[in-house]
């Protein structure tokens, strides 16, 4: 009787958390944690007028110091922490969001003087794990719609050198969202990690909001990729922590290539210096290493990084144009490496 | 009193509602329009038990489909009948990924995928039964790496498959554990079939023909899983691999020299008997170590324990294909013996019964093949190495097999 009466007091404390949580003004919590997939975007009620974006009670924007490239779309982040609670600071990671909280991620461009958003991917941390999933804008951009499957959206638009490109942009389907996101398979955050958010304003910012935990005068950070008053290699390599480390890393999807891109990687083949393709085929382009110190057009990895061809370009998803701005970068470093053979000591 | 019961109950009966998998269910696919969303939505509703079940028919695909839900199978209605296209993919590395346990696909075909053809990547107990992956142009270089590709797995059954076509290796498991490729054909490959970096493999009863190797078994530096071994080669055809090499320069394969029947490279533990050999224009059989430079302190680059032993050994050596061939074969008096050993290493731990001449090339480790000093060698007297475990995989992989 008295294990019934646990019970019973159990159950009704979960249904006053759940009525607590309908009752709140501001973002939806029960689409956040409960199961399935929410039909609109507007069902989690993340922003009080969502054509504006206007942030609803703790949805935060943030941006990353070096954020990964997406066909030159333009994007804008956000991040929400549910009320009472923290995410916890995590210095060589990405912060520790608390179950209920999201993130979201608009992928748009400037269409007519406008920007237009055509989709935006909500991850969602549920009592079970973190949930991806993809929303499409609808016509009049009024709301995105659920769309599991991915799809695929004819764009034109002028990129950043002032060029027209018109490509049949790609929303993932769920799986590939784990494909990126997937550490040993498990669903998990990429961006907001502590290095790539703190610019030294918006960490602060999610203090004094409640939404972290705490933030150390030395909290990492890591440079912006086009910053060129910060030395080469440390753009670079930012640019691939961004760009390739997801997969290409111990616990990634690209773990069997043995190519690892992670800033904290130390060994020099494993980073891709004379270390031969294993499972390329023909993304190998001729080419006999990663990194050919030295000589960028003898380097699989540039190759790799020009192609638009599926099989040989890389990242495999979401990229459908070169990056020329950072394939300038990464050419400049490697033609900068001394060569195989020369003693640097 | 009674109501407490009664809410007992209740609460028992939705104990057992979260407890007990819900029947399985079979979601069907049909051809048509939309094919890319219907099919991978199919493969995003299906929960663990349920089959997806891919009617007859050609389905145009633009992107890659992928699984990531375990227990899940997908069934066609047979390899030349149930067909995804992938000739006008726009995205991914590969046709189909499948990253959950315990997958079964049978009966369909993956055609003209711009990368690799169907991956399952640590997805433990995968089964791919009757499936055929094909690249319709022929060897190409432009064609997509691999056709049957697991990888980081442990348990995969790869039973009765079709690979024709793939630039790099035709079926080729790498990095796994506990592994038997059986009764399939591979045709048109750079390589039929790879057994890579991987430990416990039964390779028995598979045609490889007309590839540029036929069965291939490594072992490479600078990869998460590494000292590949305990792999037993038997009961195969490997035969006439005349197809020119046309794996792209860069790739390990690229190095396999046209007209290999059977290569083992480094290794330990490796078996190969009663093969039908024959037709291989440089060798039937070729035992090397790993030919490059390295510097990874966990490689060993040398065959070890490996045994070459009642093969049927048909006419081979009479195109050998690698630098400095053309004089080595003029020398010999225009043919090479059918099965040649690169020469580096101990040959102590190389037991050959084959009743047929054995050539060693006489190389050190990584040095050219230009500078072999050839000389015939006679490595029947060397213990044979202990013969691998026969390979057993869970009863519920073979009875997806049936």
């Amino acid at each position: 009787m008295k294990r019934l009466a646990l019970l019973i007091s159990a159950l009704s404390a979960i249904f006053i958390v759940a009525t607590a949580a309908n009752d709140t003004r501001g973002v939806n919590d029960t689409a956040i944690t409960a199961d399935g997939y929410p039909a609109h975007l507007s069902d989690y009620a993340f922003f009080t007028d969502l054509k504006a974006r206007t942030p609803a009670a703790r949805v935060m924007a943030y941006h990353l110091n070096t954020p990964l490239f997406s066909d030159y779309a333009e994007k804008y982040r956000y991040l929400y922490v549910p009320a009472g609670q923290t995410a916890r600071y995590e210095p060589d990671a990405v912060i520790d969001l608390p179950v209920g909280a999201a993130l979201i991620k608009f992928f748009g461009y400037e269409q007519n003087g406008a920007y237009k958003p055509l989709e935006t991917r909500v991850l969602l941390h549920r009592a079970s794990g973190w949930v991806a999933i993809p929303y499409v804008w609808n016509a009049d951009g009024s709301d995105a719609d659920l769309k599991r499957a991915g799809t695929r959206i004819p764009v034109t638009f002028t990129d950043p050198s002032g060029q027209r490109q018109s490509i049949s942009y790609a929303v993932p389907n769920q799986n590939q969202c784990r494909e990126c996101h997937g550490l040993d398979n498990v669903l998990t955050p990429i961006g907001p990690k502590i290095r790539n958010l703190n610019d030294g304003r918006q960490l602060q910012a999610m203090l004094a909001a409640h939404m972290l935990d705490r933030l150390p005068a030395d909290a990492p950070r890591s440079v912006a990729w086009d910053d060129p008053k910060v030395p080469l290699e440390e753009r670079a390599r930012a640019y691939l922590e961004s760009n390739c480390a997801h997969c290409h890393n111990p616990r990634g999807a690209a773990s069997n290539s043995g190519l690892f891109l992670d800033w904290k990687e130390s060994d020099s083949v494993t980073r891709g210096l004379l270390k031969r393709p294993v499972a390329a085929g023909r993304g190998s382009g001729g080419r006999d290493f990663d990194i050919d110190p030295g000589k960028p057009d003898d380097s699989i990895i540039l190759y790799r990084m020009t192609s638009t061809e599926p099989g040989v370009a890389m990242p495999e998803l979401g990229r459908s144009l070169p990056h020329a701005e950072a394939l300038a970068l990464i050419r400049q470093w490697i033609a900068g490496m001394p060569p195989a053979g020369t003693d640097t000591h | 009193m009674n109501r407490a019961m009664t809410l007992a109950t209740a609460l028992g009966a939705l104990a057992i509602c979260i407890a007990a998998p819900a029947t399985a269910k079979t979601i069907t696919v049909a051809p048509g329009a939309d094919a890319q969303s219907r099919l991978q939505e199919a493969l995003l509703d299906a929960q663990p038990g349920d089959v997806v079940q891919i009617a007859a028919g050609r389905y145009d695909l633009t992107d890659g489909l992928s699984l990531d839900t375990a227990k899940v199978t997908i069934q066609g209605a047979g390899a030349d009948k149930t067909i995804l296209n992938f000739k006008n993919q726009q995205g991914a590395g590969e046709g189909l990924l499948v990253t959950a346990a315990d997958v079964v696909m049978k009966d369909f075909a993956v055609e003209d995928t711009k990368g690799d053809g169907i991956k399952s990547k640590g997805a433990d107990r995968v089964v791919y039964k009757g499936l055929r992956v094909e690249w319709t142009g022929g060897p190409k270089t432009t064609n997509g790496a691999y056709g049957i590709y697991p990888v980081s797995s442990t348990d995969v059954l790869v039973d009765s498959c079709i690979v024709k076509g793939a630039s790099d290796a035709g079926i080729y498991v790498g990095q796994s554990e506990t592994i038997i490729v059986r009764n399939s054909i591979a045709s048109g490959n750079v390589a039929g079939i790879e057994i890579e970096n991987s430990r416990h493999a039964d390779v028995y009863h598979n045609i490889a023909s007309h590839n540029a190797g036929g069965i291939l078994v490594f072992d490479l530096p600078n990869l998460p899983k590494m000292g590949g071994g305990d792999v037993r080669v038997f009961e195969n055809v490997a035969s006439d691999n005349d197809t020119p090499n046309f794996a792209p320069k860069g790739n390990i394969v690229a190095s396999v020299p046209t007209g290999t029947g059977v290569l083992v490279m480094a290794n330990e533990n490796v078996l190969v008997t009663k093969n039908a050999l024959g037709g291989n224009g440089t060798a039937n059989v070729m035992i090397a170590s790993y030919r490059n430079a390295f510097t990874d302190p966990r490689y060993n680059p040398y065959p070890r324990h490996i045994t070459v032993a009642g093969n049927q050994q048909g006419k081979a050596g009479f195109a050998p294909a690698f630098p400095g061939a053309e004089q080595l074969k003029a020398a010999m008096g225009g043919t090479l013996p059918p099965i040649l050993w690169d020469g580096a290493g101990d040959s102590a731990g190389i037991s050959v019964n084959d009743n047929v001449p054995v050539l060693s090339l006489g190389l050190a480790q990584g040095a050219p093949m230009e500078t072999a000093k050839p000389v015939p060698v006679d490595l029947s007297k060397n213990a044979a190495g202990p013969e691998p475990a026969k390979v057993v995989l869970p009863e519920s992989m073979e009875m997806a097999a049936k």
